[in-house]
């Protein structure tokens, strides 16, 4: 590589630290007494795993289990179909940040609308919103945010600040997502086989450790709070099995170089100022998960595309493609080459489903990075 | 401000002067100036022809222009078939409204361009259409050149052929990405447009014995790979760690969740080469500023045939796919 090891993420993906790395728990794993089974929550980790190769430096005793955490996968039919249904509204300007405009709702996805003459935005940063907003002060102007904990502060910055300057045609549908219900439900159902958590490092940077504290206690599964570089997963995965071998379970950070017990609490307080939790949110695959998902507050009401355009939006639940199995695969019950049309009616470029679609999802990581390898 | 209008399109007095003050003056040629309906060509042996419109989005970046690109784009597709470029047409889709100091930018470009490879623009179109019909200025260039290394084609890749990368990749991709609206990102980032003819040239007069030679433009150096594999039936396999990369084009691709093996380049171009003369290829490669970093990155075997495979520095490996859909930025 060019300029060596100048660049930041050169140290975590260092191949002798890798190789050590993979020794050690290929030592430490000789003393487990059954196979491990560890969920990797987020889509980002999937990612790293299959990038990187990393399955194929680890003993056959470990396991991952690809987890719900991409927010593109888990958003059901009938809120794409809202977005849909918003960017077909006249005057209209509707945004959403990256692969969310590829994936397909009930007939149709907000990449076909666009094409169809619909103007459909993907973002960079939610902050652009506010620009857009500004220049087109004749047109509704839409944020179909989405996101786990993650992106969820980005949200309500862009909130308090349309707020501020009073911008009367900025409008939020909003879907944000929680991490530890979706956890919870996949844990309470009897069929799980999970022996083991990695957290995503970037939720808890803003929500902080903590939020796994309840998993621990409740299910006695150890959660190695990890970062994304493959020296971070690795490490996070030698945690795990040192706690196994040491029958301990506990919250642990691999990412201690962000990550805190409490958080980002400036950005909790902005979420806490701007939003509430919902009574229950539809999860695609995992169905209705109680206080799993974010609303505006109803201080905001008038900025709420769900109460301002509600006349547009249908709630009626819309169920996947009968052949598609993602539901199986986010509670980590099937493997995406599981599927029988997984590669073949199903592919990132006409997704039946939604891991297929997003750069996050398990599908898409096994179709991109090759399982048979 | 001196702005293009509809009647610089429309056949009459405005498009005369258009023509006579800005294209013929700075791509002046006897053929062109001879304003026949055809040029009129006299070229001996085989030809190579081929044709590109170019779109791109902003029209001025760093390291290039919608001019610039249009012609080197062209002549390098002819330079890859082993052909040297001789004459181009060029066909320009303009939208009214585009100030006139901006065309004159990018058709001194242009020349600038062909003066490289003593090619010629001999036949040409103007259209000025109405605001908002197309996004400034779109051009179109067809190419020919004679060609002086027959049986360069992606069907003819050996087991054990060399793969030879000219340059860093991805720095196209980047900095395109990284100048449209929306990323402000402070970076010494500049695209690699450039026509490549000159080192093709001293290749061929070295006597190298290349099978195989692609630009590797929209698609990126995985798309290239992922052709030659298909169409030669050979597996390619590269070593990761041999892929240079700019930290400027990896951070791009950190900070948004992509591949820089698909981000497109303008100027950089993959060998497969006999294994006896790649050495000497690399040396001749290495002679021209535009090609100083090239590369050995990888070699065709029978391992897989059909795909290309990355191998990680830590032992570790996995298929390079082609690139699919909009390139998207992820979203955590």
């Amino acid at each position: 590589m060019i300029q060596g090891n100048k660049a930041l993420f050169d140290i975590f993906r260092h191949p002798q630290t890798i190789q050590a790395l993979s020794q050690k728990i290929h030592q430490e794993a000789l003393n487990l007494s059954q196979p491990l089974k560890i969920m990797e929550v987020c889509g980002g980790h999937t990612h790293t795993i299959m990038k990187y190769g990393l399955k194929q430096l680890l003993p056959h005793t470990i396991e991952f289990i690809h987890g719900p955490g991409c927010p593109v996968c888990v958003m059901p039919k009938e809120r794409i179909d809202q977005a849909i249904a918003l960017a077909r509204m006249s005057d209209t300007i509707l945004l959403t940040l990256g692969d969310m405009i590829r994936v397909p709702g009930s007939a149709s996805s907000l990449v076909q609308e666009r094409a169809k003459g619909c103007d459909i935005r993907p973002l960079y940063s939610p902050m652009d919103a506010l620009k857009i907003a500004r220049e087109n002060p004749t047109k509704k102007v839409i944020f179909f945010a989405i996101g786990f904990e993650t992106t969820t502060p980005m949200t309500a910055a862009l909130i308090l600040r349309a707020d501020d300057e009073k911008l009367h045609n900025l409008f939020f549908h909003i879907n944000h997502v929680l991490v530890p219900p979706a956890v919870g439900a996949i844990m309470d159902d009897p069929s799980n086989r999970i022996d083991a958590f990695i957290g995503p490092a970037h939720v808890s940077v803003i929500t902080g450790s903590k939020i796994y504290e309840p998993i621990v206690k409740k299910y006695g599964t150890p959660v190695v709070v990890s970062g994304f570089e493959p020296v971070d997963v690795m490490e996070g995965i030698l945690k795990i099995v040192l706690q196994k071998n040491k029958h301990r379970s506990e919250v642990e950070v691999q990412y201690s170089r962000a990550v805190t017990r409490q958080g980002n609490q400036k950005a909790q307080a902005m979420i806490e100022q701007t939003m509430t939790v919902r009574e229950s949110f539809r999860w695609r695959g995992l169905g209705d998960i109680a206080h799993s998902a974010l609303q505006l507050n109803e201080s905001y009401g008038h900025m709420n595309a769900e109460t301002v355009f509600s006349q547009h939006l249908s709630y009626e639940p819309i169920d996947d493609h009968k052949l598609c199995i993602c539901g199986s695969i986010l509670k980590g019950l099937a493997k995406p080459n599981d599927c029988t049309v997984f590669g073949t009616a199903c592919t990132p470029n006409s997704p039946l489903g939604s891991c297929m679609v997003s750069s996050e999802g398990s599908c898409n990581a096994y179709y991109r990075y090759g399982s048979a390898l | 401000m001196k702005r293009i209008q509809l009647s610089h399109g429309g056949g009459g007095e405005e498009m005369d002067a258009l023509i006579h003050d800005l294209f013929y003056r700075h791509f002046s040629n006897d053929i062109l100036l001879r304003s026949e309906d055809a040029a009129a060509l006299e070229i001996n042996g085989k030809i190579a022809f081929t044709t590109d419109s170019y779109t791109v989005t902003p029209l001025f970046f760093n390291g290039g222009d919608i001019g610039k690109i249009a012609v080197a784009g062209t002549l390098n597709d002819l330079a890859m078939m082993g052909a040297r470029p001789l004459y181009l047409s060029c066909a320009f889709i303009i939208e009214e409204g585009l100030p006139y100091e901006v065309l004159e930018r990018i058709v001194l470009s242009m020349k600038e361009e062909l003066c490289k490879c003593n090619a010629h623009i001999v036949c040409g179109d103007t259209k000025v259409v109405p605001k908002g019909s197309v996004d400034g200025l779109f051009i179109n260039t067809s190419g020919i050149g004679e060609i002086v290394l027959p049986a360069l084609s992606a069907h003819n890749i050996q087991e054990d052929d060399i793969i030879i990368v000219s340059r860093d990749i991805g720095a196209h991709g980047a900095t395109i990405l990284a100048s449209r609206e929306g990323i402000d990102i402070e970076s010494a980032l500049s695209s690699d447009c450039a026509t490549l003819w000159p080192v093709v040239e001293a290749l061929i007069a070295e006597g190298i014995r290349a099978h195989a030679m692609r630009d590797a433009t929209r698609g990126g150096m995985a798309a290239v790979l992922n052709e030659w594999a298909a169409a030669s039936n050979i597996c390619i396999e590269l070593e990761e760690r041999n892929v240079p990369i700019r930290d400027e084009v990896r951070g791009i691709c950190e900070l948004l969740g992509m591949e820089p093996f698909e981000f497109a380049n303008e100027g950089t171009f993959i060998l497969a080469i006999h294994p006896s003369d790649a050495q000497r290829a690399i040396e001749v490669l290495h002679r021209f500023e535009m090609s100083a970093n090239a590369a050995i990155i990888g070699s065709a075997t029978s391992y897989k045939v059909g795909r290309v495979i990355l191998k990680s520095v830590w032992g570790s490996s996995r298929y390079l796919e082609r690139p699919k859909g909009e390139l998207l930025p992820r979203i955590c």
